[in-house]
């Protein structure tokens, strides 16, 4: 086999990239599998160590926080729970929303898809104090629905599902209006499967959205049961850092290590649906 | 009471725009009607309203002796095959044929049976489990008709179902629908724009201009007698020849030109139509004239030429050796002509 040199280039230029990506992925891991002093002596690590399992034994169990009764086992289902809440609503109430914007004709229908776009402009951020007054009166600080709730709308998917909706053709809609399919009937057995693509993508961006949160579970939870894993990862394993004790820097490593490990399984599972949506292009 | 009766619909676009005006027609059970006009001239329109996917502003529908104005699409039992398919694409071709029974609540072993049965009587049956995506051009017509077929209903509606084929398949679809509809024996409308489709297919044919029909029967009447001078020009190919001429005590005046019409009318402003093949060339014609253009076609071929200022076409066998440049003598039979006048369309 011969390669043309701009071939090499570019591999090498590929190659790169992955290393950059890769390569601080693999130094966590490496060191999270060495016990702390090792750690503190010798600085991060290229090779992996003996303390694999108690590291990881200890960081899924080990109860922490202020109250030291929160595990990251716990704090994992935390975030998992809210990153699915928040990915699953958003994509169905932008589905649904963006159907009713392009298939119901309703006035005001252009200005609405409009408000809602604007909201792009507004991020949680940015109204995190009256979110967070409002949840708060409505008694649902610390639950699950008070840090999902507040995050379900989306205007980009709006505006993807929207694009998408509007590049199906009228005959089908009218083909199905024809063959007895009400507008329930339309949503379920066409839109949904045609946009299965879309709808795979969306999921994967809006779990990882929901999953990285970090502000507002900080401020919405007090009750450390409610703690996810971004928050976690400043306030676990820190309780004796400022005592004479060992930084636990294996066990963090562990901890990031493990936090990466949903939104990688969530791409991985969805990616096949998502490229067989690709690559057979129905329309 | 005809099976499917309209009466004086009228159809105005939110915009103002009036599609359809004041049209009524009667179409018998098991009739194979053809509405052809030029694009945009509202037959498409007529034919949303009669399938139930556009508003009716005005006038009255009824199929089978109910009125269906404010009936649901889906409960009006039509079908119809539109120009681009609209299959379903993600679903299998049976999928797309069962998919109307489904939702009408019919048991799965009768789906399967009525769904086979049409399958093979359109050859479609070793398609069944393939995506639309993997099918020709005219397989996803046959699965058009199909989804159409099976659902048997009342009518068939084809919004230009022939357009997007090559022309020799469009020609093999032609003759495959006739023979499906006379087997069946089922009441459709097909909409087209071209001539050719609807003299081919209609057991009555209506000409449609700007959302009026111009001309309702059968293809013989409309190409033997066109009611006006849209019709004269819009059935028939080549078009037919129209001149403004004079009319005086029964002889029309084109140019320098006299043709004997066997009568004693007198029209100021009329119009002349001549179909191509009703001028007939012989050496010891009346008329004669030069040639600008010489069109070949196989066995046959068209002749431009003018007689005043005014152009026209004739047909004739390519046996006879005519170039372009050379003058050739020409007989019209003043019986064969069609008269209009001009200050109101019609034909005289």
């Amino acid at each position: 086999m011969k390669f043309k040199p701009l071939e090499i280039l570019t591999h090498i230029i590929l190659i790169l990239g992955v290393l950059l990506m890769v390569l601080p992925i693999w130094f966590s891991f490496a060191t999270s599998t060495h016990d702390n002093v090792s750690i503190m002596t010798e600085g991060m690590k290229f090779f992996l160590g003996e303390s694999f399992s108690q590291n990881y034994n200890e960081v899924l169990n080990e109860k922490g926080g202020w109250s030291e009764e929160v595990t990251a086992a716990r704090m994992f289902v935390n975030s998992f729970i809210m990153a699915l809440g928040i990915a699953t609503l958003k994509v169905v109430i932008s589905a649904m929303s963006a159907y009713a914007l392009v298939y119901f004709r309703f006035k005001l229908a252009v200005p609405i898809f409009w408000l809602i776009f604007i909201t792009l402009l507004v991020p949680l951020e940015v109204r995190i104090f009256p979110s967070y007054k409002i949840v708060s009166d409505l008694g649902l600080t610390n639950t699950y629905t008070g840090l999902i709730l507040p995050l379900v709308a989306s205007a980009t998917a709006t505006f993807f599902f929207r694009q998408f909706y509007k590049t199906i053709p009228d005959e089908l809609l009218e083909s199905a209006k024809l063959d007895g399919a009400n507008s329930w009937r339309f949503f379920i057995d066409f839109l949904l499967p045609l946009s299965k693509t879309m709808l795979a993508a969306m999921f994967i961006f809006m779990f990882v959205y929901g999953y990285s949160q970090y502000l507002w579970p900080l401020i919405m939870t007090t009750d450390e049961k409610y703690w996810t894993v971004v928050m976690g990862m400043k306030i676990i394993f820190t309780e004796n850092y400022e005592g004479v004790a060992l930084p636990r820097t294996g066990e963090r490593f562990a901890y990031i290590i493990l936090s990466m490990l949903p939104p990688v399984l969530v791409v991985v599972i969805l990616q096949r649906w998502f490229i067989k949506g690709l690559i057979q292009t129905e329309k | 009471m005809s099976f499917l009766e309209l009466q004086n619909i009228t159809k105005i676009y939110p915009n103002g725009t009036k599609a359809v005006n004041e049209t009524s027609l009667n179409i018998e059970n098991g009739e194979f009607v053809v509405f052809v006009g030029p694009s945009g001239c509202g037959k498409s329109t007529l034919l949303r309203m009669i399938a139930g996917l556009e508003d009716i502003t005005n006038g009255e529908i009824s199929l089978d002796g109910n009125i269906i104005n404010k009936i649901d699409p889906s409960e009006r039992d039509v079908a119809m095959v539109f120009q681009n398919y609209a299959l379903y694409p993600h679903m299998s071709v049976f999928n797309n044929m069962a998919y109307g029974l489904k939702n009408r609540g019919i048991s799965k072993e009768e789906i399967n049976n009525k769904v086979n049965d049409v399958a093979k009587l359109l050859e479609i049956d070793q398609l069944l489990t393939r995506k639309p995506s993997m099918l020709s051009g005219g397989q996803r017509q046959r699965v058009a008709m199909g989804r159409a077929i099976v659902r048997n209903p009342k009518i068939f509606l084809f919004d230009e179902p022939l357009s997007n084929l090559d022309a020799k398949l469009r020609n093999q679809m032609r003759l495959e629908i006739k023979r499906l509809q006379r087997q069946m024996g089922v009441t459709s409308i097909f909409v087209t724009h071209d001539q050719t489709e609807a003299m081919t297919l209609g057991d009555r044919i209506v000409v449609i201009n700007n959302g009026v029909v111009e001309q309702v029967g059968t293809p013989k009447e409309i190409y033997s007698k066109p009611n006006t001078k849209f019709v004269a020009e819009f059935i028939g190919s080549p078009q037919m020849n129209l001149f403004n001429c004079k009319i005086e005590n029964g002889i029309a005046h084109i140019a320098d030109m006299k043709i004997n019409l066997n009568n004693s009318t007198n029209i100021d402003d009329a119009t002349l139509g001549i179909r191509p093949d009703d001028i007939l060339i012989s050496d010891n014609g009346k008329h004669s004239c030069v040639a600008n253009l010489v069109e070949y076609l196989g066995s046959d071929m068209i002749i431009y030429s003018k007689i005043g200022d005014q152009e026209f076409s004739c047909k004739l066998s390519s046996k006879i050796n005519l170039n372009a440049g050379d003058t050739f003598k020409f007989e019209i039979s003043g019986t064969s002509v069609h008269l209009f006048d001009n200050t109101t369309g019609s034909r005289v």
